[in-house]
């Protein structure tokens, strides 16, 4: 198994010293290429979750191994895009990606690497502009092929095409769906949109709320491209809004 | 109306209203000379290089002083932004600091050092000093965590993260505090000069004043606002904006 968690909780306490729970018993297992999304409300800690695997928040309770080797600090074996691409504004598209080459190998080589993932997703003529000179779609491509210049085994992406307009979005699924067919990278894709983890999963893991619980793990069969299946993936819509719907009524009843 | 037309305009009127009384002695020539005169000593002062000679030992001091003041700020800055102890001991003392005008340490500084160029370059010294920290502490407390974790999940940490993440992250503090830093040390510079020994603007001066030659007065008084005016809009400004705009910040 490539990646395992095992028993995971995760609880915060609030200035009050009132413990709540965040995650509780997570079990999850991933095999190496895997593509998985994990869907679930606002609120559900699946955030928290990539947060953890990431090793940039502590779990409370349990075990999270790649390989076999547990967890505890951020590494380059990992890589992250963020809701927002969290680009440098005073380095160039280029000098973005070359970030995490710094410390091994040559300048020339961390270049020639920077331009070749930069032409992965279509910028290779963005090579010397600044991130606020681009748009919002572009800078999220750089987070991208920044993510993946240093080759992590395991990319976490969390909401990445949260904040972007329809067909942006659209657009970019299509380039990542390419980008992990020819990089053969596990990838955990968070999101809150069903159409978006039946378009680009191989399996989706839906979480529920208040604590974070899997609900259900699916395996989606639907052959790619999957836009082709309509109706196949409207079917498996309806399926999985029959778990969220249970969770949304539960959130209205607790708050009235 | 384009602004550089109207600020050449509203110049031009406040200068004619200027002759103006002087011609009709609405104020006394000895008291309040006219611009003609204004320009006559500035004229004399440029073509027997007195000025000249007094502008580069200002300069000179103010450059000396700017840029210790820059380094002992930023370290100073960086120390009380990384650490609490630091930040609740220096950082209150710095708040205080900043509020003495530096020219009250002229008395000591003079005890010090004597009164000579090092009383004056102390006094600007610690006339940039605290505001430039206060920038620096602000600016770092102020980098996006976004950018810490980003920077994280690619393996920087340590030194390493501070060099290349969280300092770049706060330069368009570090230009500002370097902004203000020049303009509390030119005032102390000329405060500093008035009060001791020459070459420089602000000892000419008292030198004028003390020989009744209110026109040399004046003359020096634009100076010293010009050369202000000019550094601040043309130079810092400039950047400030330049900076803020590809930091995203407007």
């Amino acid at each position: 198994m490539f990646l395992t968690i095992q028993q995971l909780n995760k609880q915060f306490s609030d200035q009050n010293g009132q413990v709540s729970t965040i995650l509780k018993d997570i079990n999850l297992s991933v095999n190496e290429g895997e593509f998985i999304s994990i869907l679930g409300p606002s609120g559900c800690g699946k955030s928290t979750l990539l947060s953890i695997i990431a090793g940039l928040t502590s779990a409370t309770e349990g075990k999270i191994k790649v390989e076999g080797t547990p967890i505890s600090s951020p590494g380059k074996d990992r890589g992250m895009v963020f809701q927002e691409p969290a680009l440098f504004p005073w380095l160039s598209v280029k000098e973005n990606v070359m970030f995490p080459l710094k410390s091994d190998g040559s300048k020339i080589d961390a270049e020639e690497k920077a331009t070749n993932y930069l032409k992965m997703v279509q910028l290779s003529n963005y090579l010397d502009h600044y991130p606020h000179e681009i748009s919002g779609g572009m800078q999220q491509r750089v987070a991208i092929a920044r993510a993946l210049a240093m080759d992590p085994r395991l990319l976490l992406m969390d909401e990445p095409f949260g904040a972007l307009d329809e067909q942006t979005r659209t657009r970019l699924h299509t380039q990542l769906e390419n980008i992990w067919r020819d990089t053969k990278k596990t990838i955990l894709f968070v999101t809150h949109s069903i159409t978006e983890s039946i378009k680009l999963s191989d399996r989706i893991i839906v979480m529920g709320t208040r604590p974070g619980t899997i609900l259900a793990d699916i395996k989606v069969t639907i052959s790619r491209p999957r836009e082709d299946h309509k109706e196949k993936m409207f079917e498996l819509e309806e399926e999985i809004m029959t778990y969220l719907k249970k969770e949304i009524d539960k959130v209205i009843a607790e708050e009235n | 109306m384009n602004p550089l037309l109207k600020r050449i305009l509203f110049f031009v009127i406040l200068i004619g209203f200027w002759s103006f009384g002087s011609a009709v002695n609405l104020w006394s020539e000895v008291l309040f000379p006219s611009p003609l005169s204004v320009i006559n000593s500035l004229v004399a002062g440029i073509t027997d290089m007195t000025l000249i000679y007094d502008l580069i030992a200002s300069f000179r001091r103010l450059a000396i002083g700017l840029s210790i003041a820059l380094i002992i700020g930023t370290a100073i800055g960086v120390l009380i932004a990384k650490s609490k102890t630091a930040d609740d001991t220096i950082g209150a003392m710095l708040l205080a600091l900043q509020s003495v005008p530096s020219i009250v340490w002229l008395p000591l500084a003079i005890m010090w050092f004597g009164l000579n160029e090092k009383a004056v370059i102390f006094i600007v010294i610690l006339g940039g000093t605290f505001v430039m920290a206060l920038n620096i502490r602000t600016g770092i407390k102020n980098v996006s965590p976004l950018f810490i974790k980003a920077a994280r999940t690619m393996g920087s940490s340590g030194f390493d993260l501070f060099l290349r993440v969280i300092f770049p992250a706060s330069i368009p503090h570090v230009v500002t505090g370097t902004r203000l830093a020049w303009a509390f040390s030119w005032r102390a510079l000329m405060a500093g000069e008035l009060l001791s020994t020459g070459p420089g603007l602000g000892y000419t001066l008292r030198y004028a004043s003390d020989f009744g030659d209110m026109s040399l007065v004046i003359g020096v008084m634009i100076i010293i606002g010009v050369i202000g005016a000019i550094v601040d809009q043309l130079i810092f400004q400039r950047i400030e904006k330049n900076v803020a705009r590809r930091w995203g910040l407007s």
